[in-house]
């Protein structure tokens, strides 16, 4: 967790604000583009690099993190006013174990084969940075609606990256797309690429995700 | 004794926590910009993961294995409390960063001023709760796992403290603008993590 997710955004809203307003649209939409949690805030690198390599496990843990980000949202924004401040990475924490281990639990009995690939990755939401980011610097400060899509759209941005980078891996790498050999069954003949399937050939390509990225959006950061 | 010197080897250059495993990226990436504070952080998380590994290892084959309430009657034996394997294990990683902050704050008030901030950061690290996870997963006793903690811990500050040299470096060559900072960094981690795959050759 970087140190400067610590300021909490603070979001002003009115009483009749209705449910989807512009400010709540921006707080799903800015999180895809120009606040990426990823690319631009530098959060959950870890499993974005890790559980890439092929579509299936990817778009599980992104699914899994949505589902725990946008929940523990709501949790800890419910219990804002009440947590003490000196505990409350204790509490945070807490919180977001008890989703980890009912998405770990939910997995283990549905999709037992992903859930053995993901493997020490599911338990590793629980410190998976987006999660306790977000927490820190939005639901400590605003209502569980706002909280709600700020989580959705964060793992939401976080989802994208991870489709990304999976569906150059697994194309180049092993030539298949979810299981579906694609080269072979077109007639191409194509050899593996084995640096894509290596972790040193996922962050050459985030590197190049956010240089392409950063260049349509104009983001820029002075070294 | 040459199990325990492999065991070490091993965690520190050839399972690399962010070289071969990308754990800790976060405060990686973050707390990577000088050496000085680099070499901080990674001497606090060699002392939290050298002391987590074993403390979750005791609870995990005393309390968490299936059957580790037989000795208190027949009608315990049958109890399974794996499912609260996460929800433990953060909360002594949580727990010991509280309290190593709190003793380095108390006993050693300079090296606090040089850590202070970097300490809380380390519970949510993932390389902690990353290395008690794969701990969990392989056959170590007591002994193996310490060691693997400690081997982990080095590997990380090692990763770090050559990933904030070649970044001060890179202040004086010229960049394009939208790959400067991030995009640049990654693509550096990839190349030094091609370098550490020369370490797979090794056979212990």
């Amino acid at each position: 967790m970087s140190a400067e997710t610590a300021v909490v955004e603070e979001v002003k809203e009115k009483k009749s604000e209705p449910l989807f307003s512009k400010k709540n649209q921006k707080l799903m939409s800015n999180p895809l583009d120009i606040d990426n949690p990823i690319t631009v805030q530098v959060l959950g690198i870890c499993s974005a690099l890790a559980v890439t390599t092929q579509m299936k496990p990817a778009f599980v843990m992104s699914l899994g993190l949505t589902i725990v980000t946008a929940s523990s949202n709501v949790a800890i924004s419910m219990m804002r006013n009440t947590i003490p401040s000196r505990i409350r990475i204790i509490v945070q924490l807490a919180v977001v174990s008890l989703w980890v281990i009912l998405v770990d639990q939910v997995l283990k009995a549905y999709v037992y084969d992903v859930s053995k690939q993901l493997s020490v990755f599911v338990g590793l939401i629980i410190t998976n940075c987006i999660v306790m980011g977000r927490l820190e610097a939005f639901a400590m400060g605003n209502k569980p609606w706002p909280s709600f899509l700020d989580g959705l759209g964060n793992g939401l941005g976080y989802g994208m990256i991870l489709m990304t980078l999976a569906v150059v891996r697994e194309l180049f790498g092993a030539g298949s797309l979810w299981g579906f050999k694609v080269f072979a069954t077109l007639g191409i003949p194509y050899q593996g690429n084995g640096l894509m399937l290596l972790p040193a050939g996922a962050c050459i390509l985030l590197g190049v995700i956010i240089w392409v990225q950063r260049t349509m959006n104009g983001y820029r950061e002075s070294h | 004794m040459e199990n325990i010197i492999n065991i070490g080897v091993r965690s520190i250059f050839i399972d690399n926590m962010i070289f071969a495993y990308f754990l800790g990226m976060c405060s990686f990436l973050a707390i990577s910009k000088k050496v000085k504070t680099a070499f901080g952080l990674g001497i606090a998380v060699i002392f939290v993961i050298g002391i987590t590994v074993p403390i979750n290892w005791l609870i995990q084959n005393y309390l968490l294995v299936p059957g580790s309430f037989a000795f208190l009657g027949p009608e315990f034996a049958e109890i399974d409390l794996g499912f609260l394997q996460f929800i433990v294990f953060i909360s002594v990683i949580a727990a010991m960063t509280q309290l190593t902050e709190m003793a380095v704050e108390k006993f050693s008030p300079a090296l606090y001023g040089t850590l202070g901030i970097f300490l809380p950061l380390i519970a949510v690290n993932c390389s902690v709760l990353g290395a008690a996870l794969f701990m969990v997963g392989r056959p170590y006793n007591l002994a193996e796992a310490t060691t693997f903690g400690l081997g982990s811990g080095i590997g990380w500050m090692l990763a770090i403290v050559a990933l904030a040299g070649v970044r001060e470096k890179m202040k004086y060559s010229n960049v394009p603008a939208p790959l400067r900072g991030l995009g640049i960094t990654f693509i550096l981690v990839g190349l030094m993590s091609l370098g550490f795959l020369s370490f797979l050759g090794f056979s212990l």
